[in-house]
């Protein structure tokens, strides 16, 4: 695979990955296919308009994975991306998917990830999508991933969402409809610094009974930063949903937190927490006890919060 | 050895302001075991603070092993051996038990190692090692954890802030169990212990009795222990059925 040493650094921040992955994967770089690799079970063919690929694991798929990392090194590069996931009835995979840019230039570059998810019946998915951003350039560093997930009945989605550093705007659009007895785990970590601007907003939607939906969104604003979280669970049916958004602000960051529940169903839970707040002090206070320095203390608080 | 002298401590109370330490004077020699008792309300936990560097006082000079360290901070106190277990022990989001004993170690404790602290609190370490130090923990779990960590620490100078304070008393059976355990183990370190209990007072070499941010009683344990009996400096356990343990 041909790649640079920017390239591949942002593939080690995005994915973990050192090398080529184990099983399927596509890799892209500048909006250019570097790599990819299908099994028997798990296919990836481009959509013919070259707008994205299609993703495609055959029911009974156990224990593969995806990875699909994007990395833009080029300064001023603009990409709208469309990948659909159709995933096989009582199959179960990991896909890794995100997103590392490097600006080191003066113009704007930009992602727009679509990921379409349509998980069959029984199904199990982990999906984890990490963003990064690196690059001393004046251009800025833009993420815009959109996430739309169909479930079928009892499936079971885990997803994590990771962006804590150089990315300077994002909006981040997420929705998901649950058909009876499929659940949906969400856990989001989001770090902004600088002047960034993060937007993420989460629809869910609980159709079936017995569906459920567990959303937490744990965040830090630091220097001028600012963020805004909407989460939102419907439920129509006999359902459970949980959202919970917690933000630390520091220095001068603001958060935004827009909680919002609607049960059109006497048997649907919804339940909602929030809080933000500065770091506690007696926090600081302990581990300043165990001999570490305000910052250390502040850094150790804040690595656990978003681990 | 730690000492204390003339310490004053004063807080704004709307118009009025209220002396919590008054001119308070205080010797702790090394390889002792000194519990400090007394009313509720009389300073001893601002006294455990102040000593710790979370509280500065407005007078006064603290001295640690021949040293000024009244002008350092909580850190600087804490690297030159100061050890401070918190009455109500902190939580925190996602740092899990061993990372806090690594912290407290100061390096990157072995599972082993971290094994032995959490045993010698009582607790089983497979089973917590991984847990977060969060309100999953129940209150004596997160105090053993709270110990566990000063004794990794392994610093001269140990001050417990009224380890009987939001737990249970089987709990707090167990945890004087610790406590007399240390007292055996006792080198050249000291102990400083905050605590109303009997079970407690009875281990110490040393009773110290603070009213009023005064010490009004200081001297051997055996000596002082007949005289505080069965006041409020000194109960037992089963009164901790009926009156909360003192803590209040």
């Amino acid at each position: 695979m041909e790649m640079d040493e920017i390239q591949k650094r942002l593939i080690e921040e995005v994915a973990d990955l050192h090398d080529v992955p184990v099983g399927a994967y596509n890799f892209r770089a500048n909006s250019k296919l570097v790599g990819r690799n299908t099994t028997a079970n798990i296919d990836i063919v481009s959509k013919e308009d070259g707008s994205g690929i299609d993703i495609t694991v055959k029911p009974g798929t156990k224990k593969e994975s995806i990875h699909i990392p994007v990395v833009i090194s080029a300064s001023g590069l603009k990409e709208v991306v469309y990948n659909d996931f159709y995933i096989g009835e009582d199959s179960d995979v990991v896909i890794v998917a995100g997103c590392g840019i490097d600006n080191c230039g003066k113009q704007d570059s930009e992602h727009d990830g679509v990921h379409r998810f349509f998980i069959g019946k029984n199904a199990r998915v982990k999906y984890v999508e990490k963003h990064y951003g690196s690059g001393e350039g004046e251009g800025k560093r833009l993420l815009n991933p959109g996430t739309e997930i169909h479930m079928d009945e009892g499936a079971v989605m885990e997803m994590e969402m990771v962006q804590i550093k150089g990315v300077d705007s994002t909006h981040r659009t997420s929705t998901a409809e649950l058909k009876a007895g499929a659940k949906l785990y969400i856990q989001e970590r989001l770090m902004t610094h600088g002047e960034q601007k993060a937007y993420s907003s989460y629809d869910v939607v609980l159709e079936g009974d017995g569906s459920s939906a567990d959303i937490v969104s744990r965040s830090v604003a630091r220097d001028d930063s600012y963020q805004k979280v909407d989460l939102c669970i419907r439920g129509d049916a006999e359902c459970y949903g949980h959202t919970e958004c917690d933000s630390i602000i520091m220095d001068n960051g603001r958060v935004l937190a827009v909680p919002a529940l609607e049960a059109n169903c006497v048997d649907a839970s919804l339940v909602h927490e929030a809080a933000i707040g500065k770091i506690a002090g007696e926090q600081l206070d302990k581990l300043m006890t165990l001999g570490l320095t305000e910052q250390e203390a502040e850094e150790q608080i804040i690595n656990g919060f978003l681990k | 050895m730690l000492e204390l002298k003339n310490i004053s401590y004063t807080v704004d109370e709307g118009d009025n302001s209220k002396t919590i330490i008054n001119g308070l004077n205080l010797k702790i020699d090394d390889g002792k075991f000194v519990v400090i008792t007394g009313p509720n309300g009389g300073g001893k936990s601002t006294l455990a603070k102040i000593i710790a560097g979370i509280i500065k006082p407005d007078e006064g000079q603290i001295i640690f092993n021949g040293e000024d360290i009244t002008s350092l901070s909580i850190t600087e106190r804490a690297r030159k051996g100061v050890s401070f277990a918190f009455q109500q022990p902190v939580k925190f989001k996602g740092i899990k038990v061993i990372d806090l004993l690594r912290i407290a170690a100061g390096k990157d404790l072995k599972i082993p190692e971290a094994c032995t602290y959490l045993a010698e609190v009582g607790l089983c370490a497979r089973d917590y090692i991984d847990r977060e130090v969060n309100g999953s923990l129940s209150g004596g779990e997160l105090k053993r954890i709270e110990i566990a960590t000063i004794i990794a620490r392994k610093t001269s100078l140990s001050v417990f802030d009224e380890p009987e304070a939001g737990i249970d008393l089987w709990s707090f059976q167990n945890l004087t169990r610790i406590f007399e355990k240390m007292r055996k183990d006792i080198s050249d370190g000291s102990i400083l212990i905050i605590s109303h209990q009997e079970r407690i007072l009875k281990i110490a070499d040393e009773i110290i009795v603070i009213a009023d941010g005064k010490v009004t009683k200081q001297g051997k344990g055996e000596e002082i222990l007949p005289q505080i009996i069965g006041t409020d400096s000194a109960v037992d356990a089963c009164s901790m059925l009926t009156n909360d343990g003192g803590n209040k």
